[in-house]
């Protein structure tokens, strides 16, 4: 952005400031560290300026709003036409406590909702599993069928509110119930608009809710991507996700090159499985984590859109700009949160949403400042989403597109994490892949590295974390957490039970076999997952059909 | 002779997935001179129970971030004593509100350690109270 000759004298005065004015205070005052680092390791220089950009190409790296390579956001005028979506991720016990507080969230003023599902229905257990005994309800709702998927959105119209669901190995039998309760309120496949995450491979490297074998589940979701691409075209198939991988312990860096190789091996799939890349790219949505380090995590965002925008065009051939387009959700970092003091996450969590903001995320979760105790409450809730109300209404950063291009340091650190995430995508591509990275265990070992790095760095007192091995203070136990009543799991199977009784079982045994059947053969299952559930199948039974032909996944332990 | 290295089995019982807790206190243990077995993930309590005297373990490390530990935490000492093995220190570990410990510790878990905890606290603890 500068021409030679001014790149040299501005060379030359920085080492007469290097070797001047800094060196002189240096010999008075020593910095507060020997070196300075982002949470990727990435070096942090005393000082950025044009000397760091010199390289930088402005129509060829940063571009436009809304063009090639979107550097600079996806959409025309980002949030001068609309705010991202408000979304809190949401659900616990039963499907009448998490209708109300969908209820809640709408009429304050929540743009969309986002599921949470407990753990037996991630997994695909009804409540009745054994297994299931004393996880019912706990870490979100229970979900046994379509009876409760219609008790969850009941009042809520469906061609109204798009909806998040975090649902992974079992997403085909909870979009399949969605579009079923969409069938029962007279709303068509066609308009529904939400997301479900059916990201399996961050499931083996990073969250744990895995149930078949990769290639049965790869098949599972190449199928909900030519199903939605004919049926539910306004339907986000996939959202490839790096926030857990960030949970788990990843840097910036790996969060970046872990979550877009996870989209390399996706996109592989369906074109392997006969589909046209830019028949389903436009429905590909991502799902990234925002950490304390607030200009790092500024560059990844901006850095993740560029490098998704040159592999879909480049290495695919994909033709249509949105194919190009990364559109991400973002929720802010749970792992930052403290059990000390936990008022102070409300400003973490601020600094976190600006970052999302500011780096052009599409929608947002904002924690809530209870959430290394225990589920949040109502009220800690509503400060999570004031928290993005005031980000997107009193700071400002919104009246502008992407604001912080051009700062010598964020555009500095863009390219770096842009050029070190891509060096792990080709170290990624030669092991095979990212499903093949993971059957090996590269990944899992990378973030279980990093995790165990920062683990020690907190001990050490080198990195600080306010409140808890800085700043501390005795305190009282916190009060009035959230608990979800025991009794909610024999409710539950009492509900499920009767169900049972009341539905048309031959009519479910005959969907079920069919379901069978078609399993063995390559056939695309959605149609009849779908009629499985229309007629009350269970997603337990389902998925156990589909267990006993697919068999179940087997993770490699990494330590 | 040297003195007999302490054993530890890490496991995670229930179906939380969060595993990133229980890998940093396997490895701390582990850099500490114990020996570590590490189970995986969805163990249920009687899986758990028999690894643990099956590998002839002092200390059984649980962890989950589900809420599900009230039920299944005592399981595994219940399990443990049935099998002849009360003499294994079982601790947990995860997001556990502080109103549930007493109930915890009344049911056989040594201590429970909550988010934030160094990892030498947990190192020392296991030191302190394996015979």
């Amino acid at each position: 952005m500068f021409d030679k000759e001014k790149l040299a004298s501005i060379q030359s005065a920085k080492e007469g400031w290097d070797n001047g004015t800094v060196a002189k205070a240096l010999g008075k005052y020593k910095e507060r560290r020997e070196e300075f680092t982002t949470s990727s390791k990435i070096p942090v220089e005393r000082l950025y300026t044009p000397l760091n950009t010199a390289d930088l190409d402005y129509e060829q790296d940063l571009g436009f709003p809304g063009q090639y390579p979107f550097t600079r956001g996806v959409q025309p005028t980002m949030y001068r036409g609309r705010f991202w979506t408000m979304r809190q991720y949401a659900g616990f016990a039963t499907a009448e406590e998490s209708n109300k507080r969908y209820k809640y969230l709408l009429e304050q003023g929540q743009t969309g909702l986002s599921v949470a599902f407990d753990l037996p229905t991630q997994i695909g257990y009804d409540s009745d599993d054994e297994i299931a005994h004393g996880e019912i309800g706990k870490v979100g709702v229970a979900i046994d069928s379509l009876a409760d998927m219609e008790t969850l959105f009941s009042g809520i119209p469906l061609d109204k509110v798009s909806t998040s669901m975090t649902i992974n190995a079992p997403a085909s039998v909870l979009l399949a119930m969605y579009i079923a309760v969409g069938e029962k309120q007279g709303v068509s496949a066609d308009v529904l608009r939400g997301t479900i995450q059916n990201d399996i491979l961050k499931e083996y490297s990073a969250r744990g809710t895995y149930i078949y074998p990769p290639a049965p589940s790869m098949r599972l979701i190449t199928n909900i991507f030519e199903f939605c691409s004919k049926n539910v075209p306004k339907w986000n198939t996939i959202s490839i996700s790096g926030y857990h991988i960030r949970e788990a312990g990843s840097t910036a860096v790996q969060e970046v090159a872990f979550t877009l190789a996870d989209g390399i091996a996706y996109v592989k799939a369906a074109i392997d499985a006969g589909l046209n890349v830019d028949d389903f790219a436009g429905r590909l949505s991502f799902f990234f984590n925002s950490h304390n380090n607030l200009l790092e995590e500024v560059a990844k965002f901006r850095a993740a859109r560029k490098l998704w925008a040159k592999i879909m065009k480049e290495r695919f051939g994909a033709t249509k700009p949105r194919s190009w387009m990364l559109r991400f959700h973002t929720q802010t970092g749970g792992s930052t949160l403290t059990a000390q003091q936990p008022d102070n996450n409300i400003v973490r969590v601020a600094m976190q949403t600006l970052a999302a903001v500011l780096g052009g995320t599409q929608s947002l979760h904002t924690n809530s400042k209870d959430e290394a105790l225990a589920l949040p409450t109502e009220d800690s809730v509503r400060i999570a989403l004031r928290t993005q109300q005031i980000v997107a209404y009193e700071s400002g950063v919104c009246d502008t597109i992407d604001p912080l291009a051009g700062s010598y340091y964020v555009e500095a650190l863009t390219k770096k994490i842009e050029d070190e995430a891509m060096a792990y995508i080709e170290k990624i591509d030669a092991l095979g892949g990212a499903d093949k990275a993971i059957e090996q265990g590269f990944i899992q070992k990378e973030i279980a590295d990093s995790s165990y790095n920062y683990q020690k760095e907190v001990e050490s007192g080198h990195e600080v974390i306010v409140g808890m091995n800085k700043f501390y203070i005795e305190e009282k136990p916190v009060e009035g957490l959230l608990r979800v009543d025991p009794a909610v799991g024999e409710a539950q199977v009492k509900k499920l039970k009767a169900m049972k009784e009341n539905r048309d079982n031959v009519a479910v045994k005959n969907k079920l076999d069919a379901l069978k059947e078609a399993a063995k053969t390559d056939a695309n299952l959605m149609p009849y997952i779908l009629d499985a559930v229309r007629v009350y199948g269970t997603e337990g039974e389902i998925c156990n059909i589909l267990r006993e032909v697919f068999g179940e996944y087997r993770p490699v332990e990494i330590l | 002779m040297a003195e007999k290295l302490i054993r530890v089995l890490v496991a995670k019982p229930g179906l939380d997935g969060h595993d990133r807790g229980a890998k940093v206190v396997a490895r701390a243990l582990r850099d500490a001179g114990m020996e570590v077995i590490y189970t995986g993930l969805r163990q249920t309590p009687e899986q758990i129970a028999a690894a643990a005297v099956q590998e002839d373990v002092n200390v059984v490390c649980l962890s989950l971030l589900s809420g599900a530990h009230n039920h299944l935490f005592p399981k595994v000492v219940q399990l443990l004593k049935e099998k002849d093995a009360g003499d294994i220190l079982v601790v947990g570990g995860g997001v556990i509100p502080d109103a549930d410990i007493p109930y915890l510790k009344e049911n056989g878990i040594a201590e429970i350690f909550t988010p934030g905890t160094p990892t030498s606290k947990a190192i020392e603890f296991i030191t302190s109270h394996v015979q």
